[in-house]
């Protein structure tokens, strides 16, 4: 007995730096330089060591957040901040309706509650080279993206519907320990209006020089990425108080506290 | 026993310190200029309230625009909802809700742009030229930097002065990153640095009436402004 105490205070003991190393929820990304579908001039971009959200934000977490914060509540919101169809699956302020699982990802989330969402935790959301760099890992590889079956899973579930109905953590993690970047929901990003692509074929092929000063600097790199195409092209068609029923959002964190300033 | 205490002693001085690491907020602490509303220190400003040492009348909260206030109540929709801070190419710092009461022609540029500012601004003062007097003076036409890091209030004042834009009715507006980019957002201005010293960005001149509402986006550089002029007439007095 007492040597079964000991070795409890003793594993508490050993692992206590740990805890205090990693928030709750959270799994540390060891940054590094890569080349994403839409970089810099230089093509490649430097993405700092960061904390993030093992799992996207559930619609249980989000009913706690909307208890605490009041101007988020479905008829509270104002219009700046969130089109009509904000949390268009809820039944009223506090309640989702009866079809929902508390456990799936939120979705009808526009831009700016998401980012509020963050910032009350202490966090923010992530940068578009960020939440690009965790993604391009499958479960035994930090950069999957040559590998054809990373391609094929993630347009595999772009094909399938209705995914952000299932629950999280039921896709296999990837090599970070973070679940669910692909085969849930899109996600938002901090920098999302940063994809300057308009959508249309004809203005983006001629880099419409008229409506983004500098476009002509902003190519692909890599144009067998599929997957990643769809994705910048999403984002390059948001507007910051659209509300989706297929996109989410999660959160991170600067390791060294440098909040705001890492965008 | 003894064993049973120290374990929780440990448990519950892991659980007292792990709790301290949630609910950081950042804070951008900038405070108001306050100043003697009969100028006796000839603009002299105070960073908190009191009276004025010469003529002892309370001083006021600077805000650069005179506020033509229509009524309290904003809308929803309205952009003086938004409460970041912003530095003043005189050295100010106001919320967007200080410029309540006039119109708002706003744009979004950098000092350093060499290709489309330029441009950008030559429309803003097409636009401008082809305002009536009477009319100009509930106008505010507002450049809001998207490089907040190297366009400080000296810099935006110099550009100013540069391009004779250092009249009453322009404003040059310096942010935080994070205020840049809700502001944008609320724009739908897309925006990227794509190095330190260029960024690619929408060509957009957004209209706000009085109560800061948007009322019309002219997109794209050197288009047939009459749908901006129009819209600018028709929410001004």
């Amino acid at each position: 007995m007492k040597n079964q105490v000991f070795m409890l205070v003793f594993t508490l003991l050993v692992f206590q730096p740990l805890l205090f190393a990693q928030s709750k929820g959270m799994v540390s990304i060891k940054g590094s330089r890569y080349i994403p579908l839409y970089g810099r001039d230089s093509t490649v971009v430097e993405v700092n060591n960061f904390e993030i959200d093992i799992y996207p934000v559930t619609n249980a977490d989000y009913v706690n957040f909307v208890k605490k914060y009041p101007r988020w509540q479905k008829s509270k919101v104002i219009k700046l901040f969130a089109d009509a169809s904000y949390l268009s699956n809820w039944k009223s302020d506090l309640e989702l309706k009866d079809s929902e699982k508390p456990d799936s990802p939120v979705t009808y989330i526009s831009w700016f509650a998401a980012k509020d969402y963050c910032e009350c935790q202490g966090k923010r959301l992530p940068t578009v080279d960020e939440w690009e760099y965790v993604a391009m890992s499958d479960e035994t590889t930090k950069d999957a993206r040559n590998k054809a079956s990373y391609n094929q899973q993630i347009l595999a579930w772009y094909e399938a519907p209705r995914s952000n109905e299932n629950k999280i953590g039921q896709h296999q993690k990837n090599v970070w320990g973070v679940h669910d970047l692909h085969g849930l929901v899109w996600e938002w990003t901090l920098d999302f209006n940063s994809v300057l692509i308009t959508g249309e074929s004809r203005k983006d092929v001629d880099k419409d020089s008229n409506l983004f000063c500098g476009s002509a600097a902003l190519n692909a790199t890599d144009l067998m990425n599929y997957a990643a195409f769809m994705r910048y092209a999403i984002r390059g068609s948001l507007k910051a108080k659209y509300s989706m029923k297929n996109l989410g959002f999660r959160c991170v964190k600067d390791i060294n506290d440098k909040i705001n300033e890492n965008l | 026993m003894k064993t049973y205490k120290y374990l929780f002693l440990m448990l519950f001085a892991i659980f007292a310190l792990q709790s301290c690491n949630s609910n950081k907020k950042t804070n951008e602490n900038i405070d108001l200029a306050y100043q003697c509303p009969m100028q006796c220190e000839n603009g002299k400003t105070y960073r908190e309230p009191g009276s004025c040492p010469i003529c002892k009348m309370d001083l006021e909260p600077l805000t650069q625009i005179s506020k033509n206030v229509l009524s309290d109540d904003i809308s929803e929709e309205s952009i003086f909802n938004l409460t970041s801070q912003w530095h003043t190419e005189e050295g100010n710092v106001i919320e967007l809700k200080d410029l309540k009461g006039k119109t708002l022609v706003m744009v979004m540029i950098y000092t350093s742009c060499k290709a489309a500012c330029p441009r950008l601004v030559s429309d803003i003062r097409n636009i401008e030229a082809v305002i009536p007097d009477e009319k100009l003076k509930n106008i505010q036409f507002v450049f809001v930097s998207i490089d907040p890091e190297t366009d400080t209030s000296e810099r935006l004042k110099a550009f100013a002065k540069e391009n004779y834009m250092d009249e009453e009715q322009w404003t040059f507006l310096q942010g935080t990153k994070s205020g840049v980019r809700e502001f944008a957002n609320v724009l739908s201005v897309k925006y990227k640095e794509i190095s330190p010293i260029d960024f690619s960005h929408s060509n957009i001149i957004s209209v706000f009436n009085a109560q800061g509402e948007l009322k019309y986006q002219q997109e794209g550089l050197g288009v047939d402004n009459a749908g901006t002029v129009a819209s600018i007439l028709d929410v001004t007095p």
